[in-house]
């Protein structure tokens, strides 16, 4: 778990491996472990940030954008998964890449007991709906585990998602 | 009982097919996205084409997936045409597009007030829903409702004129023309519709 007075490298390794991958539009339902790297993208003037109102708007943006010759990331919360799942269809049935980047609560010393069934059900929610899932745990493995899922996305074309582990991204309270 | 009007679509002069048949006449190389249900039939009437993309699923997700592609094609004109139905469902997409918001999108709505797929339930619109307020709402300024003839021969003469994003719900008669289904193969309509574009 990081401090709060030295920001994590990682979410600058993400944001490597998507300009590296050629991604350039950026959905997003934030959450607080992906703010560093939607500051990133924002600041990116090859890419752009497409804030949503729920994230199945995510899973068609980015079927779009691919069909238009545009490679996207989507970024959001393990509590929005569920709002994806019909969408996915779109994803599965027309074969399109898709890649997500799902910072993980409810999983790990979650103080919130409201985001425990959704964060417990998002990996098996993901791979029921056709998503292969990969998990990144410590601050090493997130570089790579981007790069791997993001060539399976976008060479296969797969639907691919990343899951940033709560012990990654720190536990959140309110009494900080 | 529900506050809905049942009644008052049957009555509308629009007819579904004739204003997508106007909306495309002459489309040269307009990009398409159809929502799923009577939407994609009526685009598929007015001549299958690669660069029409027909949903037969992701319900509530036109609009997004018309934003997607107008960000990433610039350069090129996208209409979405769906249902009230299609478009209740992804209302939020509209505030989406707004934050954007991208000059080379329109949508257009046809709103025949009901669920016409199954069996012919009413949508919120049959009640006091308004889709072009909610899409004003939203922050799409350019927003209106066309219920006449001499409304749709301006909304297809200003098709693209203005920058969009416009947003347009067309008030059309509740009826069940023919169907005219679309190819039903995902990987076949994103192959098509990429080469089309030469990617």
């Amino acid at each position: 778990m990081q401090a709060r007075s030295s920001a994590p490298a990682w979410p600058a390794a993400i944001h490597r491996e998507l300009k590296s991958w050629a991604v350039c539009q950026v959905a997003h339902v934030p959450d607080a472990g992906h703010t560093q790297l939607i500051n990133l993208c924002a600041a990116d003037k090859a890419m752009r940030v497409v804030p949503l109102t729920t994230e199945e708007e995510g899973v068609a943006l980015l079927a779009g954008a691919w069909l238009g010759g545009e490679r996207g990331v989507l970024l959001m919360q393990s509590s929005g998964v569920g709002n994806c799942i019909n969408m996915l269809s779109l994803t599965r049935t027309c074969r399109l890449p898709l890649l997500a980047i799902v910072t993980m609560r409810g999983e790990f010393g979650e103080f919130n007991p409201w985001q425990v069934p959704m964060g417990r059900a998002t990996p098996q929610a993901l791979e029921l709906a056709g998503v292969l899932c990969f998990r990144a745990t410590a601050p090493e493995e997130v570089a790579p585990t981007v790069a791997a899922a993001a060539r399976m996305a976008f060479e296969g074309p797969q639907a691919t998602a990343v899951l940033l582990a709560q012990q990654l991204i720190g536990v959140k309270s309110f009494k900080q | 009982m529900n506050a809905f009007t049942m009644k008052r679509a049957e009555k509308y002069g629009l007819r579904r097919r004739e204003v997508v048949a106007a909306l495309l006449k002459g489309r040269d190389d307009l990009l398409v996205i159809a929502g799923l249900g009577a939407a994609a039939w009526d685009c598929t009437a007015a001549g299958d084409r690669d660069l029409t993309f027909p949903l037969w699923g992701g319900m509530g997700g036109a609009v997004a997936m018309g934003l997607g592609l107008a960000l990433a094609q610039p350069k090129r004109r996208v209409l979405v045409v769906t249902g009230d139905g299609e478009m209740l469902m992804g209302l939020g997409s509209l505030a989406t597009v707004a934050a954007q918001p991208p000059r080379n999108l329109h949508i257009v709505v046809l709103d025949n007030e009901r669920y016409g797929e199954t069996g012919g339930q009413p949508t919120h619109t049959a009640g006091a829903t308004d889709l072009a307020k909610i899409a004003q709402g939203a922050g799409i300024a350019r927003a209106s409702t066309v219920r006449s003839a001499a409304q749709l021969k301006s909304l297809v003469s200003g098709l693209f004129r203005k920058p969009g994003p416009v947003f347009t719900a067309v008030k059309v008669r509740a009826e069940n023309p023919p169907l005219v289904l679309p190819p039903k193969d995902g990987s076949e309509l994103r192959t098509r519709f990429r080469k089309a574009l030469g990617l």
